[in-house]
């Protein structure tokens, strides 16, 4: 096992999540702003080829925040436009997230049948 | 109380919790959070997963994610972690899967078929469009 990735995973990672509160703390913009943002920054930096380094670099520390989600939107696409084309940009950037996206819809449903809402506001 | 008072009401109610303690916890546990998806890449990558020990890392915290919210745990970890567990993809799981729980209330589908994406939708939107966008530029001038 390499300690050194894992010290730079969680090194990376912190510093993108301490960024994000940085945001909260010191601008106006709410969580579901944020994580739009780190989205569609991710899929800049994707895109022009920054982030890939950064994976390359901090693994799982640049995977697991949501700019990892973006990424991995921007290579979807740029692989499905490389074989299909104009139809590779309407179909890369959710074939390449479907997993993530229908686990989370999946474990959602399966929550909100079996568990219950601790706190009732 | 009308609505201006009621959020008056919680903003003096709710601690001023800003500065670099609110920082490091985020650090602290963003981190934290990575460090647990590198040993699962490791782990998978250890049972010849390759690049998509990546994939199925993230997976994985996804599923933890959801357990925890659905344990009532994640929650009160966020409480004190910020964006320490809302960047990571566990925290988009969460606001799915505790969105799903709460609004069950209001029906299964426009309750927790609907609500589920109140966070989530806004992201795969902007994503994807932002993703769209960059399969045009790819196709005009790649």
């Amino acid at each position: 096992m390499d300690l050194f990735l894992l010290l730079k995973a969680f090194l990376v990672g912190g510093i993108i999540c301490a960024i994000g509160q940085v945001l909260i703390d010191y601008t106006k913009l709410t969580p579901a702003r944020i994580l739009v943002s780190y989205v569609v920054l991710g899929v800049i930096l994707g895109g022009i080829g920054l982030y890939q380094p950064l994976i390359d670099f901090a693994g799982a520390g640049a995977t697991i925040p949501l700019t990892g989600f973006g990424a991995t939107l921007a290579k979807g696409v740029r692989e499905a436009v490389s074989s299909d084309g104009l139809f590779g940009a309407f179909t890369g950037g959710l074939t390449a997230s479907a997993g993530g996206i229908t686990v989370a819809i999946i474990a959602a449903l399966l929550a909100g049948l079996l568990c219950k809402s601790s706190e009732k506001s | 109380m009308t609505k201006q008072e009621y959020a008056q009401w919680t903003q003096e109610e709710s601690p001023k919790s800003k500065g670099p303690m609110n920082i490091l916890k985020a650090f602290v546990f963003g981190g934290g959070i990575c460090a647990i998806g590198q040993l699962l890449v490791f782990f998978y990558q250890s049972r010849g997963a390759g690049e998509l020990g990546f994939v199925f890392a993230s997976l994985s915290l996804v599923v933890l994610s959801a357990v925890l919210t659905g344990l009532n745990v994640y929650d009160n970890i966020a409480k004190h972690a910020g964006a320490g567990t809302l960047v990571p993809i566990t925290g988009f799981a969460n606001s799915m899967v505790s969105a799903a729980m709460e609004f069950k209330t209001e029906g299964y589908i426009l309750g927790l078929g609907a609500k589920m994406f109140s966070i989530a939708g806004p992201v795969i939107v902007y994503g994807v469009s932002a993703s769209v966008i960059y399969g045009i530029i790819l196709v005009l001038f790649g």
